[in-house]
């Protein structure tokens, strides 16, 4: 019988230690494939702006400056509505409550192909005649600005959900306790609210960000493609995510490697904002005595 | 005692103004971000509606104009039930382990980091994993691979779900179980999953309709082809992500965009259908208890 | 079957009556008059209403579109439950202190400071007096003084929940609402507290909720007993707990229902 319940429990950790194991084979999968670049290049390819397959000549900047400017943008766009919905979510009546709540949650579930197809068919010619007439007249209307916008949409409804969720761990009577003291509605969320749910909206965003920096299909339709360094927020240009899918299908064995390596860095930056979240929660956690 | 009297009040008008846009603020962002999203989903309801109809849900697609996009959801049913086969037992088994066996300690923590590492990665990097993993070995794109690509993404979800599913039935019943002589294996699996089993099938269902309408990883593992799915695991696959992507990107043509349209729709509406499915589920089970 | 009041009157309730929803109503046609800078208790089994009238002192229930109040509460002479009366200065002339300990997510320091900052302008060294008076009055400076930097969070229940009376009397209210103050905090903590309300008294007006009937009998003037939202018996502590002159009441204080 007890070696049953150790077949069972070898078993169950089996399948725990898969995902060790994944985890792992991507680093080595991609760092593997992308070894021809670093031999050629070195650490020269993260600073390079060549993009040229002709001459084989390849580096990183472009797309690495492209993804952390959509990525800002579309954190910078969404963040205050998403903070200020899920705020209105928590007072509204109770019906609004519950309409808005669940559409939130099902936005969140719409495919992002399909926001990838809105920006290109609508988003982009209406931003290119307003962005026009506003007397910048080379704005095509594919570029950053597009791609931080459609970013910023898409990852809305999922940063308004966490954030709902954390007011709604609010204790009520600590916010009845700042109403007492006096506090205008504005007040009690700002002072009392948020920074009770700090942890919890820094999760967030995290969140966000990371949808942001490795979202391919949204970017791709909109951003314009095009590998350079970017003049303004309305030239097009490219993210590293939008460069694998744009290029991959078609690329030789030296262009493949060369994005096996933006791989491997898209793969270290959404490392990276995942284990900075998780020191942070870790970090203030402890100072608060709640882990 | 010192009065407050001989104290500078501060002016409530201010207070009172800042409170005010403040609302207005949150009122408007609500509006915008309500408006931009009902745009998108109107849109793509709008638009196609037009294309959808019985011909082109059940046609194959192709350069016809009675072409539709029977294929491409068959294709994506396909690879979206294959993924599910491939990624469950090991999620349910290692969700299991942590819940079960593994509540603290350094390998279940490096385990759930990992999960969330995974969880967060870029799904277009799944798509490059499984290139190199299956299809240049193979020599060929597949319906198969793009199974694998999306599984891999599935994965770390429903383990986690599964974590939480089983956390949350009570020590109680795990302990009644083991009191009766059962052992662990029984007590796991003919008593806690039992009890955590309409959680469980909710997240399962969450976790595919997420992955359903993933585009990016399928893009250079199962692409895209006109015919129907008949060489799953050695040739490309039709599925609707992809044709989407291409009726849009490479197509000048009003027509072939609109059935770019309609696939959304299509899709859209799948995986809103099942979003709605698994809410109502999920409430029918709370009024229950 | 009120004694007559031996002091001013702070707080006159007038025909209160209180709805939760359009079909539940809590508080039936309250009357009361609280004297100035008296601790008045309010007990009664728990569900009676005495949360609920209290929370309507500082209009908190507001906070809920489905709560309603109808009648007079005059403060002053004037009705609090007219729109016009603003509700941010009438929650600085009437603090509360609730159930659980509530510190702000802040230093120890800043917990005072913020209520002080929002209603009056201060100078640096003013804030840092009055923060330290505030302390003081609540008898919590000696055990914190050396770690005001410390996050209000991480103090032990008892000291938490001074904390809050000390946020509250830093704003210098007229009348302090205490909600069942001790019934998170264990017996040395609620000993301090008590004695914290008896320092208190003279100063503020205090209304506290209790379900204690000793504490109640220690520390109060006036006590009134509630059963079912209506006020049954208010007077004198004294003579509510040696002679009360309703069968109700009597059977309560004696335990023989709670």
């Amino acid at each position: 019988m007890l070696n049953c319940d150790r077949i069972f429990k070898l078993t169950a950790l089996a399948g725990a230690l898969l995902i060790l194991m994944l985890t792992a084979g991507f680093f080595l999968q991609l760092g593997v494939s992308s070894f021809p670049v670093w031999q050629r290049y070195g650490l020269g390819f993260l600073c390079s702006t060549a993009w040229d397959p002709v001459a084989q000549e390849y580096g990183a900047l472009p797309a690495i400056v492209g993804t952390l400017i959509t990525t800002a943008l579309a954190v910078g766009l969404a963040l205050p509505p998403a903070f200020v919905t899920a705020l209105y979510l928590l007072d509204a009546p109770p019906w609004a409550r519950g309409v808005l709540s669940q559409g939130v949650d099902l936005l969140a579930a719409i495919p992002s192909v399909i926001y990838g197809m809105w920006g290109l068919f609508v988003l982009v010619p209406l931003l290119q005649r307003g962005v026009n007439a506003l007397g910048f007249e080379e704005f095509t209307g594919f570029g950053y600005l597009s791609a931080g916008v459609i970013l910023a949409l898409m990852i809305l409804p999922y940063m308004c959900a966490v954030f709902r969720d954390v007011f709604r761990m609010t204790p009520s009577m600590l916010r009845e306790a700042a109403f007492g003291c006096g506090c205008t509605r504005w007040e009690a969320a700002w002072d009392i609210v948020m920074r009770y749910g700090i942890r919890g909206i820094m999760g967030g965003v995290f969140i966000g960000l990371g949808r942001a920096l490795g979202e391919t299909m949204a970017v791709l339709f909109v951003i314009g493609n095009l590998n350079a360094m970017p003049d303004s927020l309305f030239s097009a240009g490219t993210t590293i995510a939008a460069t694998l899918a744009n290029n991959f299908a078609e690329a030789d064995d030296q262009m493949q490697s060369v994005l096996f390596a933006l791989g491997l860095l898209l793969l270290a930056m959404s490392f990276a904002v995942q284990a900075i979240s998780l020191t942070y929660l870790k970090r203030t956690g402890k100072r608060r005595g709640e882990v | 005692m010192t009065g407050m009297q001989n104290l500078r009040r501060r002016p409530l008008g201010g207070r009172r103004l800042l409170d005010a846009l403040f609302r207005l603020a949150s009122l408007i962002a609500l509006l915008t971000a309500l408006a931009g999203m009902l745009w998108i989903v109107g849109t793509v309801i709008r638009r196609g509606a037009d294309a959808v109809n019985w011909n082109f849900l059940t046609a194959a697609s192709g350069p016809l104009a009675d072409s539709g996009i029977g294929n491409a959801i068959l294709g994506s049913v396909l690879i979206t039930l294959v993924a599910a086969l491939i990624a469950l037992p090991p999620a349910l088994a290692g969700g299991c382990y942590l819940a079960e066996f593994g509540r603290r300690g350094r390998v279940a923590e490096t385990i759930r980091f990992s999960a969330n590492v995974l969880m967060g990665m870029p799904s277009v990097l799944v798509g490059l994993f499984v290139y190199a993993l299956l299809v240049k070995p193979m020599g060929c794109s597949s319906g198969l691979a793009g199974s694998v690509a999306l599984a891999i993404i599935m994965f770390p979800v429903v383990l986690r779900t599964t974590e939480d599913m089983l956390r949350m039935v009570p020590d109680s019943l795990r302990e009644a179980g083991l009191a009766l002589g059962l052992t662990r294996t029984r007590v796991t699996l003919g008593v806690i999953f039992r009890a955590a089993r309409s959680g469980l099938v909710t997240g399962i269902l969450l976790a595919l309709a997420r992955v359903s309408g993933e585009t990016a990883p399928l893009l250079f593992t199962a692409q895209w082809s006109d015919n129907w799915p008949q060489d799953f695991c050695s040739g490309p696959t039709a599925n609707l992500p992809v044709l989407i992507t291409e009726y849009t990107t490479n197509s000048p043509y009003e027509e072939i965009q609109q059935a770019g349209w309609g696939a959304a729709l299509v899709i859209m509406a799948a995986v809103l259908a099942l979003n709605i499915g698994c809410r109502l589920l999920l409430r029918e089970r709370h009024h229950e208890r | 079957m009120n004694a007559e009041p031996t002091h001013p009157i702070k707080i006159a309730v007038r025909h209160l009556n209180f709805f939760y929803g359009p079909h539940h109503q809590a508080l039936f046609d309250n009357n009361l008059e609280l004297e100035t800078g008296l601790v008045t208790a309010v007990i009664g089994p728990s569900g009676c209403g005495k949360s609920t009238h209290l929370r309507v002192y500082n209009r908190i229930f507001e906070l809920y579109r489905e709560q309603r109040a109808e009648g007079e509460v005059l403060l002053d002479g004037v009705n609090l439950l007219d729109p016009a009366v603003d509700v941010l200065e009438l929650r600085r002339r009437i603090g509360m202190i609730f159930q659980k300990p509530t510190p702000f997510p802040m230093s120890v320091f800043d917990n005072i400071a913020y209520p002080l900052k929002l209603h009056f302008k201060l100078s640096r060294s003013e804030l840092a007096d009055r923060v330290e008076q505030a302390l003081r009055g609540a008898s919590l400076w000696d055990e914190v003084k050396n770690q005001l930097g410390k996050s209000g969070l991480a103090l032990s229940g008892g000291q938490q929940q001074r904390l809050c009376i000390a946020r509250t009397i830093a704003a210098e209210p007229e009348v302090l609402l205490m909600d069942e103050p001790t019934s998170a905090v264990d017996p040395v903590a609620t000993r301090k507290i008590e004695d914290l309300i008896a320092e208190l008294r003279g100063r503020f007006t205090v209304v506290i909720v209790t379900h204690n009937m000793q504490q109640a009998a220690r520390i109060s003037d006036r006590t009134a007993f509630f059963y079912e939202g209506r006020i049954v018996e208010y007077g004198p502590t004294e003579r509510i707990f040696t002679n009360p002159t309703n069968p109700r009441t009597e059977a309560y204080i004696t335990g023989r229902f709670s």
